[in-house]
């Protein structure tokens, strides 16, 4: 197929941007969408001009990198899926494709359609983790009952990539699905009780900190989340937050 | 405790109590509305006690006002952050494919209500207050009878004003739909997430503005004079 791209392109994370058309000539429909950015990157290489630059990394779904906001949602139209997940077959020949960078004052571009996501590793380093000794005298970890009800939700909280697309998609540029998968994964396992306080309230404050919004629960989050992470997550860290406070 | 309310999240539970405080209050005031309706001396005599009750004046009142008043001024608090949040605007946004109007344009809808808050000030609580605590007349007698009723009456002769209050009341059903549920959301309950409370929110959000609507176009058509 033979498409129009609407792509933005940004020097630098100091210069002004703007959307520049591409043409892109015989695309397969079997083609990922990063495949197709690949062909116009080669293109552009080939006529002396500046490739596209794009974040990307294990193109099976897994790094959480390739943040794009394609046609007006993060990561395409599809449901469930990374960019380099996205197939070439969700669009059509003639179509016009717009692709912009993930947007949130605390995700700075830094060229193109790279943003700066170490916001989200600011969180994480707050309180997204558990003190665990590893100097070779750890519990067995199977000498800890774990209901399979808690295991499987922590679990699903746990496939959380951080690739940002909640927060591209929020209106208020919300980190809440996120932040609130990262605490609901340790929230639901014993292993996770004993900073649990101290890890919802430094977590929710470095997100406050790094200028995110604040939730209105529109969903849209989980509707574009390709881990499928669910809004009771939200809810949870909520909880977690008001019983650290009264505790 | 004061470090919670000045988090994101806290300002959202602060935000949802308030909401529930006016949801209910909504609740209690379209039922004394309906009795407009129906029994316009029951009607007179809640509205007195409403009216000349101490604890409704002096502890109810004050709460509601700072309830709404606090609901609002959070509301524009927390969506100037929201716009701040954002960085530059996208060429092309989708938000349909995610999210209701509803719950997309809050700040628009309560917008429209706060007009309507304002102009039912205007309408009937400062000529109350007026009435009762600057010209002291408590009896709400006029000409020997109650008069609470045929001032109600009276302003929904204006078909202006109707039409305001119709929309007004159809904004309120919309920033219900999403707020019942989000309410319950921000307190950290799942409960908005299932059946039985989405079809509740839903049947709130459309039967309460609805009754309003009702009785305004009830005085207008069908109690003419
Ligand atoms: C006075 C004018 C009003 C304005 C400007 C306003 C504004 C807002 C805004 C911006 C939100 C979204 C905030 C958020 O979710 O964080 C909101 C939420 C909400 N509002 Fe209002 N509102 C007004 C009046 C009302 C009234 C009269 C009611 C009650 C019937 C109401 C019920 C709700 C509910 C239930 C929510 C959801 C709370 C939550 O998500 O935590 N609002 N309002
Ligand atoms: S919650 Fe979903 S959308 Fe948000 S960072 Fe995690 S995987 Fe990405
Ligand atoms: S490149 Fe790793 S998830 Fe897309």
């Amino acid at each position: 197929m033979n498409l129009t791209l609407k792509i933005w392109r940004q020097a630098d994370s100091s210069s002004k941007g703007q959307m520049v058309d591409y043409k892109v000539t015989e695309i397969s429909e079997h083609m990922s969408f990063l495949e197709m950015m690949d062909v116009l990157n080669e293109q552009l290489v080939n006529s002396g001009d500046e490739p596209v630059a794009f974040d990307h990394d294990c193109r099976e779904g897994i790094c959480g990198m390739c943040s794009m906001y394609i046609n007006g949602e993060a990561h395409g139209p599809d449901r469930g899926v990374t960019t380099c997940q996205l197939h070439m077959r969700m669009f059509k020949d003639g179509d016009t494709i717009t692709i912009e960078p993930f947007r949130a004052a605390a995700f700075p571009v830094i060229k193109d359609l790279v943003v700066d996501r170490n916001a989200f590793e600011r969180i994480q380093q707050a309180g997204g983790y558990i003190s665990v000794n590893t100097s070779g005298n750890t519990q067995d970890a199977n000498s800890l009952p774990i209901s399979k009800h808690a295991a499987d939700e922590a679990m699903d909280a746990a496939t959380c990539i951080g690739c940002g697309a909640c927060v591209a998609t929020c209106k208020n540029s919300s980190a809440m699905l996120f932040v609130g998968a990262k605490v609901s994964q340790y929230a639901l396992l014993p292993q996770g009780q004993v900073e649990a306080a101290d890890r919802v309230q430094n977590m929710v404050a470095q997100m406050d900190l790094e200028g995110f919004g604040n939730c209105t629960n529109t969903g849209a989050c989980e509707v574009e989340c390709p881990k499928g992470i669910s809004l009771d997550n939200i809810a949870r860290m909520n909880r977690e937050l008001m019983k650290a406070t009264v505790k | 405790m004061g470090g919670f309310f000045k988090s994101s999240i806290g300002r959202k539970v602060a935000m949802a109590l308030s909401a529930f405080f006016l949801m209910f209050f909504l609740l209690q005031h379209l039922f004394i509305n309906m009795l407009s309706v129906f029994s316009p001396d029951a009607f007179n005599e809640v509205s007195h006690f409403m009216g000349t009750n101490p604890l409704v004046q002096f502890a109810l009142q004050p709460v509601l006002i700072f309830a709404v008043v606090f609901h609002f001024v959070m509301g524009f608090i927390l969506e100037l952050k929201n716009k701040k949040a954002n960085g530059v605007a996208y060429a092309r946004n989708n938000g349909a494919a995610n999210s209701t109007w509803s719950s997309r344009n809050m700040i628009y809808s309560g917008l429209v209500i706060l007009a309507f808050i304002v102009l039912h000030f205007i309408d009937f609580w400062f000529p109350e207050i007026n009435t009762k605590y600057i010209v002291g007349d408590m009896s709400g007698l006029h000409n020997g009878e109650f008069r609470y009723y045929h001032e109600l009456v009276e302003k929904f002769q204006n078909p202006l004003r109707v039409g305001a209050y119709v929309i007004s009341f159809i904004l309120l059903g919309l920033h219900l739909a999403h707020g019942f549920t989000s309410a319950f959301q921000s307190m950290g309950s799942t409960a908005g997430r299932k059946k039985n409370l989405q079809t509740f929110g839903k049947a709130y959000s459309i039967i309460l503005p609805l009754g309003f609507i009702i009785i305004a176009l009830f005085h207008h058509l069908i109690n003419n004079h």
